[in-house]
């Protein structure tokens, strides 16, 4: 069963599309669900992993 | 043996942890820790470096999605490795089952323990939209060179 906007509905009555984007900020991947014949999105889900951390440089002055 | 002038791991460590105050600082009710949570920003926002705190303006709403964001998991402390002190959260950051219909391309990670809920970063990403979903940010490797926070 996938959860959508109109409620829990069997996968099969539904048009499956994933992607995926690697970048150097992030890889990505989406899953989106559409009824049959529309095409709007009743299901959109992301994962996502970072690549870039943030990052602080600390240093000591010298005299 | 020479002397090296440096800035000392242990004290980059120490900061994560809130060890130290140069300038005036608050009264902690405990030494536990802290508790953090992560709010996601449209992408029309203005979120850098130069934010101070937690805020609810351009702050996403929809299905689901409590303002002020989810809880980050704290479980491993801040570490070091050579010269560098690291900190990442210790599981993925999930909004579950949520419905935000407009761009949203950052996330704020803050002390909500903090009474100003004072910001530690913002970090951006690709615009997306969820629909009846789930948004999981997973973690990078918890290390020197990918940690999600790390002060060299």
């Amino acid at each position: 069963m996938i959860t959508t906007t109109l409620g829990d509905m069997d996968e099969s009555l539904l048009v499956k599309t994933i992607g995926e984007i690697d970048n150097d900020t992030e890889f990505t991947q989406w899953v989106e669900y559409r009824l049959k014949g529309s095409d709007e999105v009743i299901h959109r889900s992301v994962n996502m992993q970072l690549k870039k951390s943030v990052f602080a440089a600390a240093e000591a002055a010298s005299f | 043996m020479a002397n090296s002038q440096a800035m000392c791991t242990k004290f980059k460590v120490d900061v994560m942890n809130g060890l130290h105050a140069f300038g005036a600082s608050v009264i902690r009710a405990a030494t536990t820790k802290d508790t953090f949570k992560a709010a996601l920003y449209l992408a029309s926002a203005t979120y850098d470096a130069s934010t101070t705190a937690y805020s609810a303006t351009g702050e996403v709403s929809g299905t689901n999605y409590t303002a002020g964001g989810v809880a980050v998991t704290t479980a491993t402390a801040p570490n070091s490795s050579g010269t560098t002190a690291f900190f990442t959260p210790s599981a993925s950051i999930v909004y579950t089952t949520v419905t935000l219909a407009t761009a949203f391309d950052a996330v704020l990670i803050y002390n909500d323990t903090a009474a100003g809920k004072n910001a530690v970063s913002v970090h951006t990403f690709g615009s997306q939209t969820i629909t009846a979903g789930t948004f999981t940010l997973t973690m990078p490797t918890n290390d020197s060179s990918t940690g999600l926070i790390r002060i060299a």
